[in-house]
């Protein structure tokens, strides 16, 4: 905590204000209230990059290997099935 | 926006979301004529991101397989009236959450739609009142016991660490668990998760804020245990 933290933004304010911020959707001088709050205030920084880690974190999940042939059996063989009733349809 | 045309090659480079788009789209248009290398791009690019849309709905990595088998079905006769309006991922996660959404009904994983409100009844703040400050005429809403700064070498890409973030997403109710799912494991617009679900703007944000509170409290309990 700082001894110049702005007397309308408390760090449970911030802690609540936190997503809409992230997600821009924040009026233009609330914006920078908050702004100013976080600059001064450690603790509300240090949750701030909590919630940038878990993000982080979370995006890691996304990284898995490629389709192995064994997954794509199924589905390719619908799409194989698809395409010759189709050819049949036509025909 | 609205730049120079000269500026198109920059600002794609710079906004990367819109290429694969338009990739998307010439694979699907070759797919519709029966080129099955483009179905196979288009099953490398997305099934991944079909399973996990889908288990989110249903308990188990069986059931969200199955979803993700239907949905290709339903995209392969729906491939044909696909007019483009809007990316293909959009229209092939939308086609997700709607059987999603029936399956997990079935199951009594998933709420039905008459029931969502009861995600918003889970109303209480992101993080614990006792951490803050109370009957001080100055300080009172300030931290009690702030978070500790993250440790630069705290090891966040660690397999226990995404482990714990995956089983903490797991956890959350489930239309807190699609919008995470979708917005910080996709890494999705705002708009486009609306579009999906079929949510307001609004209700996405608060579902948002909700999920990524139960994230990060489990994740600063799990770094705090690591001191």
């Amino acid at each position: 905590m700082s001894a110049i933290l702005p007397d309308f933004l408390t760090c449970r304010e911030a802690v609540g204000l936190c997503t809409d911020y992230l997600e821009g959707a924040m009026a233009p001088e609330q914006r920078s209230h908050f702004e100013e709050h976080l600059v001064t205030c450690r603790g509300c920084t240090a949750f701030f990059e909590q919630v940038r880690a878990s993000r982080t974190v979370a995006a890691s999940l996304r990284e898995e290997p490629a389709l192995a042939p064994a997954e794509l059996a199924p589905m390719l063989s619908a799409f194989r099935a698809f395409q010759a009733s189709r050819r049949k349809e036509q025909g | 926006m609205g730049g120079r045309p000269s500026d198109d090659e920059a600002q794609r480079g710079a906004r990367p979301a819109e290429a694969p788009a338009d990739a998307d789209q010439t694979l699907v248009d070759r797919a519709r004529e029966g080129d099955e290398g483009a179905y196979v791009a288009l099953l490398g690019r997305h099934h991944r991101a079909v399973v996990r849309v889908a288990r989110a709905y249903v308990k188990t990595d069986a059931s969200a397989e199955e979803i993700a088998q239907e949905t290709w079905l339903a995209v392969l006769s729906g491939i044909e009236a696909f007019e483009g309006r809007s990316a293909f991922r959009t229209w092939l996660l939308r086609i997700v959450a709607n059987l999603g959404r029936r399956r997990g009904t079935r199951e009594g994983r998933s709420v039905p739609m008459s029931a969502l409100a009861r995600d918003d009844e889970d109303a209480g703040p992101i993080v614990e009142p006792s951490r803050f400050l109370e009957g001080d005429p100055r300080w009172s809403g300030h931290w009690l016991t702030p978070p500790a700064p993250l440790d630069a070498e705290a090891a966040l890409l660690h397999e226990e660490t995404r482990a714990l973030v995956a089983t903490a997403i797991e956890a959350l109710p489930e239309q807190q668990r699609l919008v995470i799912t979708l917005r910080d494991v996709q890494e999705l617009s705002a708009e486009e998760a609306c579009v999906i679900l079929g949510i307001s703007e609004g209700n996405q944000r608060v579902l948002l804020h909700r999920a990524r509170g139960k994230v990060r409290a489990a994740l600063e309990a799990h770094l705090e245990l690591q001191r």
